[in-house]
């Protein structure tokens, strides 16, 4: 069973991360995918503008691989801390 | 064989298949009715998540959306993927942690308050109301038009497999049967995606098909999109019209309440941990995404074969399709220049050029309506493919529609038999009793959705709106700070809900049903649209909350013991 201590410092690490992902979130989609959707599309991927595949394709791919790096990172933060289930 | 035989044959075979799944699985207590006895595997609960949220309006909706709209359509896109960073990092595992069963059951109980309970209660049921009309529409589409019985038999039919299998296997049936649809929901997507893309661009990952170069003249498919949209009138299909502001608050108003949709949260009940719970949050938005990365390559695919196939087309020489989707009316072709010809363009371009070049060709006015439902059902038939396709896309919009349906009445039949019944009126009711109480709602809720099927009230389309703003000013908010914000009390909890609730509600009366003349962006607050005032619900709902706290007494310590051991696994 975990200390207060351990329990409190796992916290404190997680919204750490958390805070840091939602950010990239924000950005890809806020970002990327609206308000700088514009400029961006001056750099075109073979047919696609990059602004334009951005808010229609690419955000969804980073917000899979954010919860995907989500998932690993409390994994080993519940270990670290010692509040893992298993 | 003919798409009729195919459709009734991969129907049949599909409805064979739930049915059977839901013998297998039979509820025995109320925990197995709620929430599957939460035993459910992670992948497993990713699949069912996934078939859970994707719609009829995810499944054949979207894609027409895009195909009319071009990029502005991606706020749904990235609005109902987007909602599931929030839920994997905010919400769900904490959820789990938390337990019980519902989230009026987390409100309440959090918030001290049975008044906070109700609001909940009320939010939920109204929110889950709203969506199963569309999802009821959709099943009376699907049955009218590919297997042509009258739209009542078709919903009867469809609700009657949905009555057995919520009604039997609560959760459990559904949790295992939303696996099933998911399957089936998916290959019908995926399979005429793949086939069209071939066609088109000889490129078989629809995703990638999207951005390469069309067969025939060599120009690159969104180049050529925007070539024939502009030369029609339209704007060009990768240049976005709406204003970004409005484009951001709706973005935030779908994400946000896509993550607290009730329908979706409850499915993090189901999993054994909360590592399973972050888990099959990861699953979920890896088997949505697969099909919300292929809409936009269909959505523009479409398109292009739609203004292909119809522009200056004699009328007398259409393919079969056209006639057939007549019959149903969801297009609808006027020889306005009397010429036979189908004249398809934008008449509300104001652009002198434009309209002297319209004159110049003898053109009276768009003489096409086309609904943009039937962009993705009549895909298949557009592009010629094989007739088995065309029924495996009726059976799949078919399982998107009653996933989400039965999802839906769970949440409703639980508000009503655990959070009403058992949590306010009667506390000390059996076992047996709440779930027989369970039972009796969902029945009742799969009467009342088929009744909204076969009537469907003219403001489905605008009431869903109303689902999302609501979801996004109400729970969200409330969820949040309960997990992330210690001190929040009952009164501000309760408070934020209520001016969150009753700012974005009056805002989307008043412009969708008081005076829809005034519905564009002159009158709008702030430029914002009905579809994003959500966004502006929340952030009062936050404020109200943060100003009430302050002034009234913090909560109590064991609520505040609650919230410090959720927050770890």
């Amino acid at each position: 069973m975990a200390t207060p201590e351990q329990r409190l410092a796992h916290w404190r690490a997680n919204l750490r991360v958390l805070s840091t992902l939602l950010v990239i979130w924000a950005f890809v989609s806020f970002g990327c995918g609206i308000f700088l959707a514009d400029a961006l599309d001056g750099i075109r991927i073979g047919g696609f503008k990059l602004g334009f595949w951005m808010g229609q394709q690419g955000s969804i791919f980073v917000f899979v691989g954010i919860i995907a790096y989500y998932v690993w990172r409390m994994r080993k933060l519940d270990r670290q801390y010692g509040v893992n289930e298993d | 064989m003919s798409a009729q035989v195919w459709t009734y044959i991969i129907v049949a075979l599909s409805f064979t298949l739930y049915l059977y799944i839901a013998y297998r699985s039979r509820a025995g207590s109320t925990k197995e009715f709620y929430i599957s006895g939460g035993g459910v595997k992670p992948i497993h609960n990713g699949m069912a998540t996934a078939a859970d949220w994707m719609s009829a309006a995810s499944f054949m909706g979207m894609a027409g959306i895009i195909s009319f709209q071009g990029r502005d359509g991606g706020v749904y896109l990235m609005g109902w993927t987007g909602g599931y960073v929030l839920l994997a990092l905010l919400l769900a595992p904490y959820l789990r942690k938390f337990g019980k069963f519902t989230v009026p059951d987390f409100v309440g109980d959090r918030y001290y308050s049975q008044t906070a309970r109700m609001v909940a209660v009320l939010c939920a049921i109204v929110v889950s109301f709203t969506y199963v009309a569309g999802q009821m529409r959709g099943v009376g589409i699907v049955f009218s038009r590919f297997l042509e019985v009258e739209i009542t038999t078709g919903v009867i039919i469809g609700t009657g497999v949905v009555f057995i299998y919520a009604v039997l296997g609560g959760m459990k049936g559904i949790t295992y049967t939303q696996v099933a649809q998911y399957c089936v929901l998916i290959f019908a997507y995926m399979v005429p995606a793949i086939f069209i893309s071939i066609m088109l661009t000889g490129n078989p990952v629809p995703q990638l098909g999207l951005g390469s170069e069309v067969k025939e003249g060599g120009a690159y498919m969104l180049d050529l999109l925007d070539t024939l949209s502009t030369d029609l009138g339209f704007h060009a299909y990768t240049h976005g019209v709406r204003p970004v502001w409005d484009v951001a608050a709706i973005t935030c108003a779908l994400m946000v309440g896509t993550a607290g949709l009730p329908h979706v949260i409850v499915r993090f009940y189901t999993v054994p941990s909360v590592s399973g719970a972050r888990m099959s949050a990861f699953w979920a938005l890896l088997f949505i995404a697969i099909l919300y990365t292929t809409a936009p390559a269909v959505a523009a695919f479409a398109r292009a074969n739609l203004l292909q196939t119809v522009t200056n087309a004699t009328y007398s020489e259409v393919p079969a399709w056209f006639s057939q989707w007549e019959e149903t009316g969801l297009l609808s072709f006027e020889d306005k220049n009397g010429d036979g010809r189908i004249q398809y363009y934008n008449d509300a371009n104001q652009d002198a050029d434009f309209q002297a070049m319209a004159a110049a060709k003898g053109w009276q006015g768009n003489e096409l309506t086309i609904d943009r439902d039937i962009i993705v059902l009549a895909n298949p038939e557009i592009a010629q493919l094989p007739n088995w396709v065309i029924g495996l896309v009726a059976a799949g919009c078919l399982a998107a529609a009653l996933s989400t349906a039965a999802g839906l009445l769970l949440v409703i039949s639980t508000a009503f038999a655990h959070d009403l019944v058992k949590r306010c009126l009667k506390p000390d009711i059996s076992e047996k009793a709440e779930l027989m109480y369970a039972r009796v709602a969902a029945g009742g809720a799969v009467v009342v959705a088929a009744y909204f099927g076969i009537h469907p009230p003219d403001y489905v389309a605008a009431v869903v709106a109303f689902a999302f703003g609501l979801a996004a000013a109400s729970f969200f908010p409330a969820i949040l700070m309960g997990i992330f914000q210690k001190k929040m009390n009952r009164e501000g909890a309760v408070s934020g809900m209520i001016v969150g609730i009753v700012f974005t509600a009056a805002y989307i009366i008043y412009f969708k049903f008081v005076t829809p003349e005034h519905n564009n962006p002159d009158h709008w607050l702030f430029g914002i649209s009905p579809e994003g005032i959500g966004t502006i619900g929340m952030f009062l709902n936050f404020i109200v909350s943060q100003i009430v706290m302050r002034f009234t007494a913090p909560p109590p310590q064991e609520v505040q013991d609650i919230v410090e051991n959720i927050r770890t696994p």
